[in-house]
């Protein structure tokens, strides 16, 4: 390692093989976004050049939003994401702190059950899954959506909350209490607040998932007005194949708001998988 | 605190969570369990047992089918293994190097794809391969390898293996991620003591921090056994729900989802696709447990 750290070769052979590996990773989605804004022949003829005056042409995310609602699927999307984190990250923050602050009769067993989903997965039970939205009429709803990412967030976001809540300091808490605080108010004033980081960290691990999922929307809200990105522009990419303007903007439209969060989000994601919130 | 009435406030903090994640997870899944054991005869639910089962596994029509999807998920599976999680752990062992500069910009670029939707990766690589559009052969033919281009989405023998390394390429950022962290983890003092004794460079990976990061290598692989065999998404958005050509790239998620919705002619049959769901679930289990008893126990001693 000292070797390492003083030989430039060493050095440049590190930084070679990283620069590669980058190239790899980015380019498909380099070449889909800068194809997305080229003219039909420039596509075919010159797919690694970049857009100029001359090939430049909108034409694919024309065909794009007149064909397909991509406002109202992003919307579903949206609404689905921010739905199913919300109650994520309320309901686990109030599991998470009735196991890690009171001790009473079956609190281990109760912290094990809830642990069971992180490894099994909640795709197994979709026939029992989409037989009970239908018979409770939310199939084809965002709420069937909402439903099932929040019981599939729950076991991970509680596991990571209180490990995070056991280090809040008792006397914080106990102070309250002689304060004559409420439960409820140490939790939603006191610990609330001093959990945000580890809140952040079990939004943005849940945040990608659920964006991106397409069984789900598949199976429990395949109609025109629930449909999710995801879902919506599978559907669109499949009908228009042999459009490759229309398709390669559809799918530039669909990696942008992904992009977008990543940007906003990315120091976040990598200091929670970091910091050990998934050991 | 220690008052012998019944505190509801506990209570009131559990119950969204237990209620939700018990009526929307847990008892779907015992339920799709019992649903295995029923088939429907004239519009009715008759208990048939483990009959599904004996038709799963030894009915010629379902077993070719299942066994098929069974070893083209245990391939994917191998593919990942073999080559994600090494690719992975070699940038981890890259980018943990003290001093290397731009590391966090190494970092974001290489998890972009991992951020990005099946729909996307599934067809942004099947134009970049397509035959039509010719970015793939013209690049090998910039490296003088023309020949070996095939439109490997295409052909039965190549497809399943092409998907499983887009699949590599997708998601290669979580191992790395993991192992980072793992490896930033490790005392400074130890490789010092390393050093004193000459144990640098390939050594020093080889023979002090790879011991010291088996605990997260396990748990990489646990997580790739559990995505992979519940996989769908890729296969589904790249080659369809008939998993083609021929069904060479068919694994148990697109079996089952065939399976419990039908397509084209074939009815969707709920009871057969509990059985397969089933199935996929003890195939988990077994790995899970293996996992938690097996492998993590005895990794402790090496832990810090």
């Amino acid at each position: 390692m000292s070797s390492a750290r003083s030989n430039p070769i060493n050095t440049a052979a590190m930084h070679g093989a990283l620069i590669i590996y980058t190239l790899i990773a980015l380019f498909p989605v380099f070449v889909i976004l800068i194809n997305s804004f080229k003219t039909r022949k420039k596509i075919f003829r010159e797919p690694l050049a970049l857009p100029d005056a001359d090939s430049f042409s909108l034409v694919g995310y024309q065909t794009v939003m007149k064909q397909g609602d991509f406002f109202l699927y992003f919307q579903n999307s949206f609404i689905v994401t921010v739905g199913s984190l919300t109650l994520i990250l309320l309901f686990g923050a109030m599991a998470a702190f009735a196991l890690s602050e009171y001790r009473f009769r079956g609190n281990m067993l109760m912290g094990l059950y809830l642990a069971l989903g992180i490894m099994i997965p909640i795709r197994i039970g979709t026939v029992a899954i989409l037989e009970m939205m239908v018979s409770t009429g939310l199939v084809n709803t965002l709420w069937a959506l909402i439903l099932v990412y929040t019981a599939q967030g729950l076991p991970l976001a509680v596991f990571i909350l209180s490990e995070f809540m056991r280090q809040v300091s008792d006397d914080l808490k106990n102070a309250g209490r002689i304060d004559g605080l409420s439960e409820f108010t140490i939790f939603f004033k006191l610990v609330l607040p001093l959990v945000r980081p580890a809140l952040a960290t079990v939004a943005v691990f849940n945040m990608i998932p659920i964006w991106n999922d397409l069984w789900f929307p598949l199976i429990l809200a395949p109609a025109e007005e629930t449909k999710t990105l995801t879902l919506g522009s599978q559907v669109f990419i499949g009908q228009f194949v042999t459009d490759w303007n229309a398709v390669l903007s559809a799918l530039s439209m669909a990696i942008l708001p992904v992009l977008i969060l990543y940007v906003i989000f990315s120091r976040q994601l990598i200091r929670g998988i970091t910091s050990g919130a998934v050991k | 605190m220690q008052k012998p009435r019944i505190r509801w406030h506990i209570a009131l903090f559990l119950a969204p969570a237990v209620l939700i994640y018990t009526s929307v997870m847990i008892f779907p899944l015992f339920n799709t369990l019992r649903l295995a054991l029923f088939q429907e005869v004239d519009q009715e639910r008759v208990y048939v047992g483990l009959e599904n089962f004996r038709t799963l596994f030894f009915d010629p029509i379902w077993s070719e089918q299942f066994w098929n999807a069974l070893g083209n998920n245990f391939w994917f599976f191998l593919v990942h293994m073999l080559v994600q999680n090494p690719i992975g752990i070699a940038l981890a062992a890259l980018l943990s190097h003290p001093r290397l500069r731009f590391a966090a910009l190494y970092r974001s670029a290489i998890f972009i794809p991992t951020i990005l939707s099946f729909v996307i990766v599934g067809f942004a690589w099947k134009l970049i391969l397509s035959p039509i559009w010719g970015i793939a052969p013209s690049m090998l033919d910039a490296v003088g390898l023309k020949s070996l281009f095939a439109p490997w989405l295409g052909k039965e023998e190549y497809a399943l293996t092409t998907l499983a390394l887009i699949s590599v390429w997708q998601f290669v950022g979580i191992p790395m991620m993991l192992i980072y962290a793992a490896l930033l983890s490790i005392p400074e003092e130890m490789l010092e003591a390393g050093e004193i004794d000459g144990v640098t460079g390939m050594a020093a990976f080889w023979k002090i921090k790879l011991p010291l990061i088996l605990p997260s290598i396990g748990i990489i692989s646990i997580l790739t056994f559990v995505g992979n065999f519940n996989a769908f998404d890729l296969i589904y958005a790249s080659q369809g729900a008939l998993a083609g050509p021929d069904f060479s790239t068919d694994i148990l998620g697109t079996f089952m989802y065939r399976t419990f919705f039908g397509f084209q002619l074939q009815l969707g049959d709920p009871h057969m696709g509990s059985a397969i769901a089933g199935a996929m679930f003890a195939i988990i289990l077994v790995g899970v447990c293996l996992y938690l008893f097996g492998i993590q126990t005895r990794m402790r001693r090496y832990q810090l």
